[in-house]
């Protein structure tokens, strides 16, 4: 896929009668492919960088609610209100908006590291800051959001979807 | 003579008020939600931006009876969106009804706010940017600057209509979130670009909280987790030519936000005038829903 694969099509596509077309498409699906490469690399899907951002004192903070069922109930109820809209309502992602029951969120991110991320958003890439939402507020989504578990596992009283491109 | 031309432009305007109406009651039936987490104030902005994709519409509403002057309400419609993390653009429509007087169409108002900082920060910044073309008849009051008084408010509408206001606006606000408390703070300057006068200036605070910081867990309608409430004061600071609190309207008042569960989030305040150069009592209300993720209207169900 370079200059030159591009450079060299005109010249064949002078080729008289129908030979010409077969080229010609090429370059077609070539330039479209490279379309679609430059799209994916703008709308560049969640890649984790945040977690490299997330300072050494918020990654350690334990969730105060972690596991308690009240603070799961009152997780649901503001998940349903403020993140399944980008999210989805079972937290499967929704287009070029993340999972949250992939292994990055459920098992490679802690607690801390999301409430850090809660708090500053990744405004570049498209999640809101929350830091206008009580900090108890946010404790709540995130013990609501880990209980969840990953993709491939039940959440308690829901049944995960089977397959998120479908 | 000049009766027919203006009967003419007043229903018109009320055709458009009511169609812009009917298409919101429309959006209220199938797509609203509670508009997102923001503090419950009418003047002062936060900090909060609109999220990304989302599009929040309110009609707010400022009803008077200036000494004087007859009573008027003037009504905002408000078209806001969330075009990045970063970038909310807003968009206003004013009118007016003033009591033994007209029901007019007072211009309209396109205005950007941008973070500069993407971190959240112990204060953070956001800058504002506006461009106004409203008469002088407009009553919706959403900013005071300069030497505003409640002199301005008793100029008949026939009079006022006339004198059309070009203005850029810029606002520097700033917002902070403690312990479920947002304290914002906006300083205001204003520039006629129609007329050579000075750059007016004026501020906006605010103080709220929402009144349970965490939820219960149910889906109640009257429970304190669906309420906030705070203070907001504001007024005009002068002009380049004469800065400070002198001749200047000021008001303060009690502010409270409803957050119906699936359903808009009504703000309610009485504020009042602190000076002879305001009106006594301003009574505020709004009413404010969010067409959700609005591309995602256009997709699959839960894709
Ligand atoms: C306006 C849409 C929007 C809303 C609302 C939203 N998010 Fe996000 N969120 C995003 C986007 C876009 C990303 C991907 C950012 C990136 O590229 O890293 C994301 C990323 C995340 C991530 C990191 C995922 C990963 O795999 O790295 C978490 C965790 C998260 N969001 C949690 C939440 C929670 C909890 C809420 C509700 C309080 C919420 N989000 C509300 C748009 C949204």
């Amino acid at each position: 896929m370079n200059a030159t694969t591009v450079n060299r099509v005109p010249r064949q596509a002078r080729i008289p009668g129908g030979a010409r077309r077969a080229p010609a498409r090429r370059v077609e699906r070539l330039r479209a492919a490279l379309c679609f490469v430059a799209l994916l690399i703008c709308m560049a899907a969640a890649d984790g960088s945040w977690l490299r951002s997330v300072p050494p004192d918020y990654h350690s903070k334990a969730n105060p609610l972690a596991g308690q069922p009240a603070a799961i109930a009152g997780g649901e109820v503001l998940f349903a209100d403020r993140c399944a809209k980008c999210h989805g309502k079972d937290a499967l992602g929704r287009g070029k908006r993340p999972s949250l029951r992939s292994e990055r969120v459920q098992s490679q991110a802690t607690e801390g590291d999301i409430f850090w991320l809660l708090k500053n958003g990744n405004l570049r890439r498209g999640m809101p800051t929350w830091s206008a939402m009580p900090e108890p507020s946010r404790w709540q989504i995130i013990a609501y959001v880990k209980s969840l578990g990953p993709e491939s596992a039940s959440a308690p009283g829901k049944k995960p979807r089977q397959e998120k491109s479908k | 003579m000049n009766f027919p031309t203006s009967n003419r432009i007043a229903l018109t305007t009320r055709a458009v008020l009511r169609s812009i109406l009917a298409v919101c009651s429309l959006l209220f039936l199938f797509a609203l939600r509670a508009a997102g987490q923001e503090p419950p104030y009418f003047v002062t902005y936060s900090s909060a931006l609109e999220e990304p994709g989302n599009l929040e519409i309110s009609l707010k509403s400022t009803q008077a009876s200036p000494a004087n002057g007859n009573a008027f309400l003037g009504s905002v419609l408000e078209l806001e969106y969330g075009v990045k993390g970063w970038w909310t653009t807003e968009f206003y429509l004013d009118g007016q009804t003033t009591r033994n007087d007209s029901t007019l169409f007072t211009g309209f108002r396109w205005e950007n706010r941008f973070r500069p900082l993407l971190r959240e920060h112990f204060i953070n910044p956001v800058l504002y940017v506006e461009y106004e073309n409203t008469n002088t008849a407009d009553r919706s009051l959403l900013e005071i600057v300069g030497h505003d008084s409640v002199a301005d408010l008793a100029i008949p509408n026939s009079a006022a209509r006339r004198e059309i206001e070009r203005e850029m606006e810029l606002k520097l606000i700033l917002g902070s979130n403690v312990h479920g408390w947002n304290f914002s703070e906006n300083f205001i300057a204003e520039k006629a670009l129609n007329e050579s006068e000075p750059w007016e200036f004026g501020y906006a605070l605010g103080a709220s909280r929402p009144l349970r910081l965490d939820s219960s867990g149910k889906s109640c309608f009257l429970c304190r987790e669906n309420f906030a409430a705070g203070a907001e004061l504001y007024g005009g600071l002068g002009t380049t030519e004469g800065f400070g609190w002198k001749a200047t309207s000021q008001y303060l008042g009690p502010t409270v936000s409803f957050g119906i569960p699936r359903g808009p989030t009504i703000f309610l305040s009485p504020q009042f005038g602190l000076n002879d150069n305001s009106a006594k009592v301003l009574f505020r209300l709004s009413v404010s829903f969010e067409v959700q993720q609005v591309g995602n209207i256009f997709r699959r169900k839960n894709q």
